[in-house]
């Protein structure tokens, strides 16, 4: 990325609480305007990241650049930087108005332009009417649609969402969710966005960072981090994949050895060396029943487990240590496969990706 | 059905025990109170404690010692609490532990320490003059009160989220004392109330600090006119009573109703 186009500089940043080390070197370069969602499990590290932009914790080491600006030791209330709570953290005592309205009272804006701020917040999230209305007489929705009016209103540099949506139920998550990208959008703010949630990040990111264990796994576009994940994290983290583990045989090659079978990968090898350890993923919808012609892969097992989910039939097939799941359409005119029962997989070269070995603590 | 019905005659019948024991001394006094004039029931006992000016005086003068306990009381209780519960959870037992020594140590022992430390010979003589004096009697109202205040307060704070909301606050742009008196506060303020109309009713009465720091209050009023009258001290007991009980229903109307209470942001 050219100096140039980053906007928000996240530089070798870490944080410890006495002997844990929640954020280890975290890298990252945002463009303006980019929507960039923090992608991992519950204790990965995301959360700090952001409070660490917001202010709200010290790095321990690293630097925070916004607009080529040092913000690192910042306080919160000086940052221009808007926050959105998964608690929604609307003030109970103030109306809907007062809440959107509140940071501009802070900075002791003139009266006419809060109340016409608050307006414009207000009809940005579709809510124009329900300015005197408190917290409490709102759905959860509503007031999450509040917060983030609150946090845009006063034109914040960056816009910071913690789990904005956990809180919600399912369909109103979903029509939040594009309401919050359709607003990023139109106004163009640079927003992170804290998520455990893959479906969200892969809808609304340009770009999803990947968070284990305090590291970044995976910088890339929600199509990169899905169909090229780098490693057995993000593979098993972002969708439904399946592990095969091996040994290269033949790495100009691309041949593995998986539970004596081999398999061919078509590119992702060159760098290893015959006999390394290796780990290959294939999605769950690249892989077929029955043996197929070409160049494809083939591996024969048993069937562990089918399982019927209505239109789709899953179903694990048992090689020795590996085994891998496959989903096929439900067809009435075709009884599915029974538990114990032999049978071959196939999948194209192509579509074996092989992972990286995970980066050494 | 039966047994429903036999349950709930049984608790009547301990709400009527409880009310005869709290009311009938009451009723009692406020009955006694009316017969200063021989052979009929009058509000003269009323009318001679109304028209003595050390009435007035004295109750004007717990009053205003009340407004300024509570003051001073709020300014130390609120960001001491509120700091308590956002940095410091840790110290929260010592803090409750200290608030609660008031409530141990007899309020004799504190006022003989007041004036053991602020003599006229002291470093700092605060008793040396009428309004030095005021200054440390409405201290140590402050001190014998802290167990309510800082218990209600503390409560209050439990029942929002105060780190999301000084965040959200704090990045909003807001600084210490905005968040403190924009949004905590008001969020705290049924719990303030309950706190301040317990203080008012524990000054309004309050004797022995008083007394021994010999100071015009209400308190040593009341015991002044108890051992030398014999009807004005039942007259100014009801008095004393409408005084908390308007207190106590002042909680409970500013406890309905507070927006900012009936929903936390947790």
């Amino acid at each position: 990325m050219e100096a140039g186009t980053r906007f928000l500089e996240i530089d070798d940043l870490q944080k410890r609480f006495a002997q844990t080390t929640a954020v280890e070197h975290v890298q990252l370069d945002v463009t303006r305007g980019e929507f960039v969602s923090l992608l991992g499990p519950s204790g990965c590290g995301k959360t700090t990241t952001l409070r660490m932009i917001a202010g709200f914790e010290l790095p321990s080491s690293g630097a925070i650049r916004l607009d080529g600006v040092d913000i690192t030791r910042r306080p919160p209330n000086k940052r221009n930087v808007g926050m959105v709570f998964q608690s929604y953290a609307l003030f109970p005592n103030m109306t809907v108005a007062q809440n959107v309205g509140f940071g501009l009272r802070v900075a002791k804006r003139p009266d006419a332009e809060i109340k016409q701020r608050v307006e414009e917040m207000l009809a940005l999230i579709k809510l124009p009417t329900l300015g005197n209305r408190y917290p409490y007489q709102m759905s959860g929705g509503q007031q999450q649609r509040v917060a983030l009016a609150r946090a845009l209103a006063i034109r914040p540099q960056v816009l910071l969402l913690d789990e904005p949506l956990s809180a919600l139920d399912a369909k109103i998550r979903v029509a939040l969710r594009n309401e919050i990208r359709s607003i990023q959008r139109t106004l163009g703010i640079t927003t992170i966005y804290v998520t455990h949630d893959q479906e969200e990040a892969l809808s609304l990111s340009d770009r999803i960072v990947v968070m284990n264990e305090g590291r970044v796994e995976q910088i890339g576009t929600p199509f990169e981090i899905y169909n090229f994940p780098r490693t057995p994290f993000v593979a098993s983290f972002v969708g439904t994949l399946n592990i095969l583990r091996g040994r290269v045989v033949d790495s100009a090659g691309g041949r593995i050895m998986v539970d004596d079978q081999e398999i061919v990968a078509a590119h992702g090898l060159e760098q290893a060396r015959a006999g390394d350890p290796c780990s290959v993923a294939l999605r769950p919808e690249v892989v077929s029943l029955g043996e197929t012609g070409g160049n494809g892969n083939r591996m024969r097992g048993t069937v562990e487990d089918v399982n019927f989910l209505g239109s789709i039939v899953r179903i694990r097939v048992r090689f020795k240590n590996n085994a891998i799941s496959l989903d096929t359409f439900n067809n009435p005119r075709l009884s599915p496969p029974r538990q114990g029962q032999s049978l071959t997989v196939n999948f194209p070269r192509e579509a074996v990706l092989v992972l990286e070995p995970p980066s050494a603590g | 059905m039966a047994a429903l019905t036999r349950g709930r005659l049984g608790s009547w019948l301990i709400i009527l025990l409880g009310a005869v024991y709290f009311f009938v001394p009451l009723i009692g006094t406020f009955e006694f109170s009316l017969r200063y004039i021989r052979g009929r029931y009058s509000l003269e006992a009323y009318r001679i404690v109304l028209a003595d000016p050390r009435f007035s005086a004295t109750l004007t003068y717990s009053t205003v010692l009340a407004v300024a306990t509570i003051a001073v009381g709020v300014v130390l209780v609120v960001p001491t609490a509120y700091w308590i519960q956002l940095r410091l959870p840790r110290l929260r037992p010592v803090v409750e532990f200290i608030t609660l020594l008031p409530l141990v140590i007899p309020a004799i022992v504190i006022v003989f320490g007041y004036l053991r430390l602020y003599n006229s010979n002291s470093v700092l003589p605060l008793t040396g003059t009428e309004r030095t004096t005021d200054l440390l009697l409405m201290f140590s109202y402050v001190t014998l009160a802290l167990p309510y205040m800082y218990r209600a307060v503390a409560t209050g704070l439990r029942t929002i989220d105060v780190h999301t909301l000084t965040e959200a606050a704090q990045s909003l742009g807001a600084g210490w004392p905005i968040i403190l008196l924009r949004v905590i506060l008001p969020n705290v303020r049924v719990a303030v109330l309950s706190g301040a109309f317990l203080t008012f009713a524990i000054v309004i009465g309050e004797f022995t600090m008083a007394s021994l720091l010999d100071r015009p209050a209400f308190g040593p009023y009341l015991q002044l006119m108890g051992a030398n009258r014999a009807y004005e001290p039942s007259a100014l007991a009801v008095i004393s009573f409408a005084i908390t009980w308007a207190c106590m229903g002042l909680i409970q109307a500013f406890t309905r109703g507070a927006p900012g209470q009936v929903a936390g942001a947790r």
